[in-house]
């Protein structure tokens, strides 16, 4: 976590190391944990776990039930579920990963903007954060992909007008908080220059809620994901996405029930798994937490 | 308290000003003629020349602003593309669909999840307790969508209990709400978890408080203290939950439209990016964007009346 980072290294291993055996005396975090390693290294070996290519159309193998050949079945197209699935993650977690990592760094440098900045600007920057948090979130994608098209950059930049006003919200409540300290007027009395105060003396001490909150936040984006290209307006086919197979499996729902079901179950254990693991590790880093 | 609602009302205004503002740059900053977008590739210059002059964009961008903006805050949200009719017209004959399927979605997360909280603050640290924690935070997690699917493939499609389609037969009320269970369950389960979670953290901080001790060494039932006394104050903090859950239920309803057939809001706006009717889209995400800040506002101002801390620290 990065608010280790300004502590000196061994005592910052130390103190992850033992939060991490926390986290492992907690049944719920370890099988969170569990979920999510078992996502990650799914995706990560999805060429070596199947031999079938999630594109390959082939008209005879349609609408198969489970076997030991096609491990969930074949969809509408004859293509192998499983292999569907295993790269499904790879999309999925890939917009988990880039989406949050963008909106952390923009929700960062905005929040200590109207944290430090001027009164009339900090006062503007809440007006806007509000008001874009005030679009449902799927009206807010619909909407946005009428006029630039799907596409897997239409589902990121949702995430990111999603998380962004949040992250920045806290980040620019704790800068208030600490702007006023001591050792930051230390900083300022001796001549740091502004960019020097921000970066070196309120960011370390600032971020480490934002993270985990982030991370908690990653189910959030994995559904986003998923439903966006669930209504087709993410990830174009034959991509495989989970959210593209659900849909699959909605419009052939009265044939077979196995491209719904291969398409819902990976969704349902990513977030169970992330939310899981999130919940423990915000009871286990920050107590303080709990209950939001 | 005046003071306070007036603030707060200028806020809502001036966030639904920044909301439209931000839907016309969306809508009009960004690259593509939303005329050909709108008419599609087979469409002559000519004819995209008309509907440009129709539409108001062949005008300067800042009369285009004035015009959307001075519009939509008069309810003038345009024109549809092909019919003519009102935008808000459209929009206004769909919304009452919605509004009941939220209604059920709202029905469902409160006659579960409030029994369920409750139940769970008063066996405290029991199993049951930890069971139904690790349920809430399940049903919040897994996304209304998958949730909406697998009832239809459970309830409707495999046992068959359920109708999967429509809204039910115009003014035969029993059938409409036959309609609006496995919808209104897909909406509203995630809300479950979330206020049997609030109304068990309430219930444990009113359960310690002074008037519930001076109950029970009266001698009260212990039912009587549980239900009449505590409970009735520990509901008031969902209330204002409620006001944030309609919002992301619009998002849910959208989903639940969509995946059971329903006519409503979420099910035109879809459509309507089928056919590309520009007008309808912003249309229809205007209208709930403003009914989203209105439930806040009201759901804020309840809390400013209840609580005094809120209005002075505003």
């Amino acid at each position: 976590m990065s608010e280790a980072a300004s502590n000196p290294p061994a005592a910052a291993r130390s103190e992850l190391w033992k939060s991490f055996r926390r986290l492992l005396r907690e049944p719920l975090g370890v099988f969170g944990l569990s979920l999510v390693v078992l996502v990650i290294l799914a995706a990560v070996f999805a060429d070596v776990l199947t031999q079938w290519d999630p594109t390959r159309i082939n008209p005879r193998d349609r609408f198969l039930g489970p076997s030991g050949e096609h491990l969930l079945g074949t969809d509408q197209l004859g293509r192998d579920l499983f292999a569907r699935v295993l790269h499904g993650g790879r999309i999925a977690l890939y917009v988990a990963l880039v989406s949050t990592a963008i909106s952390l760094a923009i929700g960062i440098v905005l929040g200590l903007i109207a944290g430090y900045g001027p009164r009339w600007l900090d006062n503007l920057m809440i007006l806007l954060f509000d008001a874009t948090k005030s679009f449902p979130t799927v009206m807010l994608a619909l909407a946005l992909v009428t006029i630039v098209g799907p596409s897997l950059t239409a589902v990121v930049v949702v995430v990111i007008i999603v998380n962004v006003p949040g992250y920045a919200r806290i980040i620019r409540t704790q800068t208030i908080a600490i702007k006023s300290s001591e050792f930051v007027t230390a900083a300022q009395s001796m001549g740091a220059s502004n960019a020097r105060i921000l970066g070196v003396h309120i960011m370390p001490n600032v971020i480490g809620p934002l993270v985990i909150l982030a991370s908690m936040d990653i189910p959030v984006v994995i559904a986003i994901e998923a439903g966006m290209s669930f209504l087709g307006l993410g990830v174009r086919p034959p991509t495989p996405s989970w959210g593209s197979i659900l849909n699959d499996g909605f419009s052939q729902i009265r044939d077979t029930a196995w491209i719904a079901i291969a398409g819902g179950l990976p969704i349902i254990i990513t977030t169970l798994g992330f939310t899981f693991l999130g919940e423990t590790l915000r009871d286990v880093f920050d107590p303080r937490l709990k209950g939001r | 308290m005046l003071n306070y609602a007036v603030k707060r009302l200028g806020l809502a205004v001036a966030i639904v000003s920044v909301a439209m503002f931000l839907l016309f740059c969306m809508i009009y900053l960004v690259p593509g003629d939303p005329a050909s977008v709108a008419l599609g590739p087979r469409a002559t210059d000519a004819m995209k020349e008309a509907l440009r002059v129709k539409m108001g964009l062949d005008q300067p961008i800042w009369v285009q602003f004035w015009n959307f903006f001075s519009g939509a805050w008069t309810g003038d949200l345009g024109q549809e593309v092909l019919s003519g009719r009102p935008v808000l017209d459209v929009v206004l004959e769909q919304l009452p669909f919605t509004l009941a399927l939220i209604a059920g979605g709202i029905t469902w997360s409160v006659a579960i999840g409030i029994p369920l909280g409750c139940w769970a603050a008063i066996n405290r640290g029991s199993f049951a307790d930890r069971l139904v924690g690790i349920l809430s935070v399940a049903v919040i997690a897994v996304p209304s969508f998958v949730i909406a699917i697998y009832a239809l493939l459970i309830f409707s499609v495999s046992l068959r209990w359920l109708p999967a389609i429509g809204a039910g037969e115009p003014g035969h009320l029993g059938d409409q709400i036959v309609h609006l269970i496995l919808p209104s369950l897909a909406v509203g389960l995630g809300w479950v978890g979330y206020i049997a979670r609030m109304v068990r953290a309430s219930m444990l901080e009113v359960l310690e408080a002074s008037h519930i001790r001076t109950a029970r060494a009266f001698g009260l039932p212990e039912n009587m203290i549980t239900y009449r006394y505590a409970l009735t104050i520990a509901i008031l903090p969902t209330i204002t939950l409620l006001g944030v859950g309609i919002g992301q239920m619009l998002s849910s309803a959208v989903f639940a439209e969509i995946v059971f057939a329903r006519p409503g809001v979420g099910k035109l706006v879809y459509d309507a990016i089928l056919t590309r009717n520009f007008p309808v889209v912003t249309g229809a995400v205007l209208v709930t964007t403003v009914i989203f800040v209105l439930l806040n506002l009201v759901a804020d101002l309840i809390v400013g009346a209840l609580d005094p801390r809120v209005r002075s620290s505003f």
